[in-house]
């Protein structure tokens, strides 16, 4: 985590749960999607990712990524967007629907049926990894030699 | 609640703008012909042939300048969200969109350079009336003579007298476009 990334509202924070988790899940957590109509896309699209050396230098273009972006309107009213990684639509139709369920009252058992079993199971992921590299780490020593001293 | 500016663009993307773009591409090869095209919904007051026109021709790398009497907030938002395209001052558009009496005076509009004169803007004019009577056209794409509506005369003239350089109008009514290249001689009749 960056430290100095500036502080997240609620809804970018469900917006990148969803384009972060493995389509195949959130299509477990919410098997059938309520009427909706697509407003834009799903379309498929590049946007040039940019850097900054240490955090801090002058930005350079570290390449192009491939994106997904769909807008849906739900029949009562709010409409979801999503923008995620990757060329799969389907993906991209479902994580905007939620979007815009979380805007309606159905938001607190989508909360707690979806948004956080996919935030459990990445942090699990995230914490299983980090394990994995912590094993592999080599604690350096210097010996005090003669001529040191 | 969902934004009027969501709304209305194309149902299929390809498709529709395959189409707008056929009848665009007619509508200038032959000047005083008019083409209908469907598929968009733009808010009020566009005309669905000029939000179909934006819609086509419009994206991120092409500036716009927006008349004075459609430079509303949901208008502003309908283009950023459908096309992306930068809304710009008149000197550096690439399409101008508005009534004639925004985009007067029209020499402020890029007319390309002698080297590149497809640096040019495209005017989408919004008119009142369009319909095959008025002043006479004449020049390529047309077999004998056509008759267009149009807002003024001088002004095509003196754009036909820039030739190479020049701007490219279409008109829009409705549904309806029209298509005036920077080739086409007009007359008064």
């Amino acid at each position: 985590m960056i430290a100095n990334e500036p502080e997240k509202n609620e809804r970018q924070i469900w917006m990148g749960l969803l384009a972060r988790a493995a389509p195949e899940r959130l299509q477990a957590l919410l098997q059938d999607l309520p009427p909706h109509t697509l407003l834009r896309g799903p379309e498929v699209g590049a946007v040039m990712v940019r850097g900054r050396v240490g955090g801090t230098g002058v930005p350079f273009n570290l390449g192009e990524m491939t994106v997904t972006r769909c807008t849906v309107q739900l029949a009562d009213g709010p409409a979801g967007h999503a923008h995620i990684q990757g060329r799969d639509k389907r993906h991209a139709v479902r994580a905007a629907v939620v979007d815009a369920l979380m805007q309606t009252d159905r938001a607190y058992a989508l909360r707690a049926g979806v948004l956080e079993p996919l935030a459990a199971h990445e942090t699990a992921t995230r914490a299983l990894r980090a394990a994995k590299a912590a094993a592999t780490k080599v604690e350096f020593f210097t010996l005090a030699r003669g001529e040191d001293a | 609640m969902i934004a009027e500016a969501l709304l209305g663009g194309f149902a299929s993307a390809p498709t529709a703008s395959a189409r707008v773009f056929r009848a665009a591409l007619e509508a200038m090869a032959r000047p005083g012909t008019i083409w209908t095209v469907e598929g968009a919904a733009p808010p009020a007051p566009l005309s669905i042939a000029a939000g179909a026109l934006v819609l086509t021709l419009c994206d991120g790398t092409t500036p716009l300048h927006l008349g004075a009497s459609l430079d509303t907030p949901v208008l502003r938002d309908w283009i950023t969200f459908h096309t992306g395209a930068p809304l710009v001052a008149a000197k550096a558009a690439q399409f101008a969109l508005g009534t004639w009496a925004d985009l007067m005076p029209v020499t402020r509009f890029a007319v390309g350079l002698p080297d590149y004169p497809d640096r040019s803007a495209t005017l989408i004019v919004e008119m009142p009336d369009l319909g095959p009577h008025g002043p006479r056209l004449t020049g390529p794409g047309i077999a004998t003579e056509a008759h267009l509506t149009l807002p003024e005369t001088a002004a095509f003239r003196a754009n036909r007298a820039l030739f190479p350089l020049g701007f490219d109008t279409y008109l829009t009514c409705g549904n309806r476009i029209a298509g005036l290249p920077r080739t086409t001689h007009v007359e008064a009749v």
